[in-house]
């Protein structure tokens, strides 16, 4: 493939429950450390949630702040922290040729169940609903606040992709990338979602809200004792470029998107399909060119819960059972679902390891369920390798939406 | 409410609106536009304000005297006046 078709990773900015960049993610990655704490919500009450403290004001004014979203401003934090970190000379870059694509899960939950609170205090006049409820929940509403914050006029929007979505930002911009619809891309996903009361009551009522006395142990994937779902919020977004143009300006390459497959389950509103799940992972591997076996890090989706979790790693034994190498780990157990963030924050957790070797653990797994005990787990301490070639990282959402990338090192 | 008080009130909901902005040397004279960074979306939320603070509704062809302090308390001062500043 021609260099102006190979996409590359040269900048990562993000804000996660356990760090605001991306070494500091990195860190509390190796040293255990989760971002779960108590929370609560208007009417649901007392929970737990993933909450992320990133300084709003680094990036934007306070006026912004108020007039915007919460996942507008997170998009605008990662944004920024991604042009910093990847040494694009911001100043003298054509902002017409720089697309935003960010994923979410969902959008404008948050901004209704605000004005319907405001105006259930004036006996539900509608006069005082406010004139920001339109541009606050327009479904472009996160991308449209970077391209409003940074200058950008290029394409922007967002791409709702349920829990999918962050892998399905960063194909979006890969994609627009090798059409040359823009020289740049910024792409990866957002959540604002622990700021709505209904995402918390809805998956209680779907008995998929994990509850645990320690809060930082709530988020168990694979272990026995799961009972389902931590909400978080965070963001993610890469600077995306060509690798001929990554070259050209001697840019710091993370890695290339070698491959990258989305599929649907057409089968079930929420119970994820194994078998579309691993016909995505597959296709995935073909377009890289790659077996199974060259795989060194799976990067997991599993949420905690019960069957979500086993269906998966249905998939994954479908695929990976019989390697000899592959390490298997999964960062819900610190940060918890991040919804439209999950995919792309979960890959930048894992990119690190081109870097030291290390595959962080699934933490929180005391006792592994049977079910989900795949080869090659890495279950509660970090494990060093010789090298990490390639990563791959699922993200799967409701709806059955699948969506998987692999990242090469370069 | 008396024009002082209908002020010290408009400055709050300018220091909402608006909380980037140094409002202590605010002309009351100048048009708020010449001294603030205020668009349409903002001068709707100081109507918004006043809708649900007071309920004091202000139509669109009257928007227009809510130009400066010295304007906007001027024609507040009669939709106001039997409110009690709480």
């Amino acid at each position: 493939m021609p260099d102006d078709q190979r996409i590359v990773i040269t900048g990562i900015g993000l804000t996660a429950p356990n760090g605001n960049d991306w070494a500091t993610y990195r860190e509390s990655l190796l040293a255990k450390k989760s971002g779960v704490q108590p929370y609560e919500i208007r009417y649901f009450g007392k929970t737990l949630a993933g909450v992320c403290d990133f300084e709003a004001t680094r990036y934007q004014k306070k006026k912004e702040i108020r007039r915007g979203t919460r996942a507008g401003s997170v998009g605008v934090y990662a944004a920024n922290e991604a042009i910093k970190h990847s040494g694009i000379d911001w100043e003298n870059t054509d902002r017409s040729r720089v697309g935003i694509y960010v994923g979410v899960t969902e959008h404008g939950n948050v901004e209704t169940e605000n004005e319907i609170f405001i105006i259930k205090g004036f006996d539900y006049d509608t006069s005082c609903w406010s004139h920001h409820h339109n541009p606050r929940t327009v479904a472009n509403n996160p991308a449209g606040e970077i391209a409003l914050n940074m200058g950008i006029t290029g394409p922007h929007y967002t791409i709702g992709a349920a829990c999918a979505a962050g892998n399905a930002g960063i194909i979006q911009g890969a994609q627009m990338l090798r059409l040359h619809e823009c020289d740049l891309a910024i792409a990866g996903g957002t959540s604002e979602s622990i700021h709505t009361f209904g995402i918390f009551a809805s998956f209680n009522s779907q008995n998929a809200l994990a509850t645990h006395d320690d809060p930082t142990q709530a988020s168990r994937p694979f272990d026995k004792e799961r009972n389902g779902i931590v909400v978080a919020e965070g963001g993610c977004l890469y600077t995306l470029e060509r690798l001929s143009d990554a070259k050209a300006r001697s840019a710091n390459i993370i890695g290339e998107l070698v491959g990258y497959a989305m599929n649907t389950d057409a089968t079930d509103f929420v119970l994820p399909n194994p078998e579309r799940q691993a016909q995505c992972v597959n296709a995935a591997l073909q377009r890289a060119g790659l077996n199974a076996e060259d795989i060194d890090i799976v990067s997991t989706h599993a949420t905690g819960t019960s069957s979500g979790d086993t269906q998966e790693c249905k998939a994954l034994r479908e695929v990976f059972g019989n390697c000899k190498t592959v390490r298997i780990n999964n960062t819900k157990s610190y940060i918890g679902h991040a919804m439209g963030a999950a995919g792309a924050l979960e890959l930048a957790g894992n990119l690190s390891s081109f870097q030291d070797g290390v595959v962080h653990p699934t933490i929180n797994v005391d006792d592994l369920d049977p079910d989900c005990d795949l080869p090659g787990l890495v279950l509660n301490e970090p494990q060093e390798t010789k090298q990490v070639d390639y990563v791959l990282n699922n993200s799967f959402g409701m709806l059955g939406i699948n969506s998987v990338v692999i990242i090469g090192r370069v | 409410m008396t024009p002082a008080e209908i002020r010290v009130e408009i400055l709050d909901i300018l220091d909402d609106i608006s909380p980037d902005e140094d409002l202590d040397n605010l002309k009351d004279d100048v048009a708020f536009r010449e001294q603030l960074e205020l668009d349409s979306m903002d001068f709707l939320d100081i109507v918004m304000e006043l809708r649900k603070r007071h309920r004091v509704q202000i139509p669109e062809e009257d928007y227009g005297h809510l130009a400066s302090m010295a304007s906007t308390v001027s024609y507040l001062e009669p939709k106001m006046v039997d409110i009690v500043k709480s």
